[in-house]
């Protein structure tokens, strides 16, 4: 009797995850990466019919010129801001991100039982751990990849349209922008992020997965509810008893945790607090290499924090499969 | 019973006070075509999740060797299942649901899947929201019989179709699928169009297995009568288990009286698969 290759089942219960939230995985990064564009686009010509209306020229700006009596160490911190704000940009991608993994993870375990194709799925030759575990690898690694994707195709877009405004005014802003060292620098940097991200984030994927597999209806107010509900009772009993730092730790490190971990990048605010944003650095040269920094990103994949977090998570994961095999249809 | 497919003793489900099955025993042989048929509510669904390892349940269960509980995945490499016709994903597309079962299913036949959905008039790129529920239950069945299963299950698989789709349906599951090593199960509300095709008809009420037996038994057990008045009372005293009127005159369904003497008292008719339903499962809902 021939028997499915596990390794080829996983893929393709991976692939169906694609299939079903194309939409949110592989167009919303990309549509909100083209509003960017179409934003700056629209703040150039807006620049330059200002410009117009007011008599100001800008033709006699030479940029090649400044750019050769410009300093090595000038250079360096243009191209710096540059990278900080190519990283600033990416930001509306993140926040979608955190949007679409949300719903996805309140959704997955929980919209199949309510229209009753789950029947279907379980009439198929694969377990139900696969199944919620072929989720978990779409949710922390394939939306991130092609969010990170997304990303660089909304630097490139951008770096295109400098270039073609540079050009426009007549000048060559090709060897000033268009650095290969920065780039790579901040794409590799963007994808070391990924695992990071998605170990930070699986006490989110592990609660909004239980609750999805779990609720008989609403998960929503499961997920929601439940982790705020409880950060009230805490902080009122806190408050009764004066254990206010108690109750802010509770905020931060379980609801926290609980609804906002997919936000990516989200593991910098546990430093936030200390203060480090200030430390990140003076000038551009100095942020841009502090932040995502090699030593950043380490520091952070040794915190117990992370780690905790990703034990926790991994158990309510656990948790969303065992309630995967027992509930079958939602209103049943 | 060296090839039973399905055995079960002692089979009881209960949710909360309800009693959805109350101590069954199955014995399901291959190559056989059997209907499960009970009134809404019987436990007919629950018999047929408790086959397919999808609800928990007590005493023992053995599908195809296996127990349905422990072991679904391996078991879903020999069943196949359709519950009605609302179960597949509305977001995937016809392409997509064949290319998905010929990754995972190790018995899938993509060249037989194809020539199936060929006789129909579904297009590669359509979604399942976008077909109709006959459409639906064609897609279902044409994915179900490129499955080389040993055991098929049916849960009212042409609820809300017309009749067309109906007859369609089960002509394809006799002529294109059905052989002696497969085994079918059967539930359905319609099941004056199916009686022909059941070997075997299992009646279930109240969580209870109240009749099991073949087509043949059922027709040696089962005798209707169409009585003159004057012998009314000698029929009522070989106790029928129902009577109904028509034209005038009385109907009687006795169960295991010998057809000689039941010949004596008027014209013999093989009792429908319905009217032998209706007399079991009368007072059901009272």
């Amino acid at each position: 009797m021939s028997t499915a290759n596990p390794i080829n089942t996983f893929s393709w219960l991976v692939k169906r995850e694609y299939w079903e939230y194309r939409g949110s995985f592989f167009w919303a990064p990309l549509i909100t990466g083209m509003v960017m564009i179409a934003i700056s686009l629209m703040v150039l010509i807006t620049a330059e019919v200002t410009a117009h209306q007011h008599g100001i020229s800008i033709n006699g700006f030479d940029l090649s010129k400044i750019t050769q009596s410009m300093t090595p160490e000038q250079i360096e911190t243009l191209r710096s801001a540059l990278d900080v704000s190519l990283l600033g940009m990416c930001f509306p991608i993140g926040i979608v991100l955190f949007f679409v993994l949300f719903f996805y993870g309140i959704g997955t375990l929980y919209n199949d039982r309510a229209d009753r194709s789950v029947l279907f799925w379980k009439s198929l030759p694969f377990s139900d751990t696969e199944t919620v575990l072929a989720k978990v690898a779409a949710a922390a690694i394939l939306a991130p990849v092609l969010a990170v994707a997304g990303m660089i195709v909304l630097q490139l877009g951008f770096l295109v349209l400098l270039t073609g405004y540079a050009m426009f005014h007549g000048v060559n802003a090709l060897p000033l922008i268009w650095s290969p060292t920065h780039l790579v620098s901040l794409w590799v940097r963007l994808i070391l992020c990924i695992p990071i991200n998605a170990l930070w984030a699986l006490p989110s994927i592990g609660w909004l997965f239980m609750c999805s597999s779990f609720a008989r209806s609403k998960p929503f107010l499961w997920a929601v509810m439940v982790p705020v509900l409880s950060g009230v009772i805490v902080s009122w009993f806190s408050l009764m008893q004066a254990f206010s730092l108690q109750s802010v730790w509770y905020w931060k490190h379980i609801v926290g945790r609980a609804l906002l971990s997919l936000v990516p990048g989200s593991w910098m605010t546990m430093d936030l607090s200390t203060g480090s944003l200030t430390q990140m650095g003076n000038n551009p040269s100095e942020i841009s290499q502090n932040i995502l920094s090699m030593s950043a990103l380490g520091h952070q994949l040794l915190s117990p924090d992370l780690w905790i977090g990703a034990a926790v998570g991994a158990g309510m994961i656990a948790a969303a499969i065992y309630f995967r095999k027992k509930r079958v249809e939602a209103f049943a | 019973m060296s090839d039973a497919i399905v055995t079960a003793r002692g089979l009881s489900k209960r949710y909360g006070t309800t009693v959805a099955l109350d101590n069954v025993d199955l014995n399901i042989q291959a190559g056989r075509i059997v209907g499960l048929v009970g009134p809404n509510g019987a436990g007919k669904t629950t018999a047929l999740k408790a086959i397919l390892g999808l609800a928990e349940f007590d005493g023992e269960m053995n599908v195809l060797g296996l127990d349905p509980r422990k072991h679904r995945n391996e078991l879903m490499q020999q069943v196949c299942f359709i519950a009605d016709v609302a179960v597949l994903p509305r977001w995937i597309t016809v392409e997509e649901v064949v290319d998905f079962v010929g990754g995972v299913h190790p018995r899938f036949s993509r060249e037989k899947c194809l020539a199936f959905l060929a006789k129909t008039k579904m297009k590669n790129t359509q979604r399942v929201r976008e077909l109709s529920k006959g459409m639906i239950v064609q897609l279902h069945l044409a994915l179900v019989m490129a499955i080389d299963a040993k055991l098929l299950v049916l849960d009212e698989p042409t609820l809300g179709l017309d009749i067309l789709y109906r007859k369609e349906f089960y002509q394809s599951l006799l002529n294109d699928y059905f052989d002696e090593q497969k085994t079918i199960i059967v539930t359905t509300h319609q099941i004056e169009e199916i009686e022909h095709i059941l070997t075997d008809l299992l009646f279930i009420r109240d969580g209870k297995i109240v009749l099991d037996a073949t087509m043949d038994q059922i027709s040696d057990r089962f005798a209707e009568v169409m009585v003159n008045p004057d012998k009314n009372e000698v029929a009522r005293a070989l106790k029928p288990i129902y009577e109904r009127q028509i034209f005038g005159k009385s109907i009687f369904l006795f169960d295991g009286i010998d057809h000689a003497r039941l010949a004596e008292l008027g014209e013999l008719h093989k009792p429908s698969v319905a009217d032998l339903f209706v007399a079991t499962m009368k007072g059901t809902y009272a």
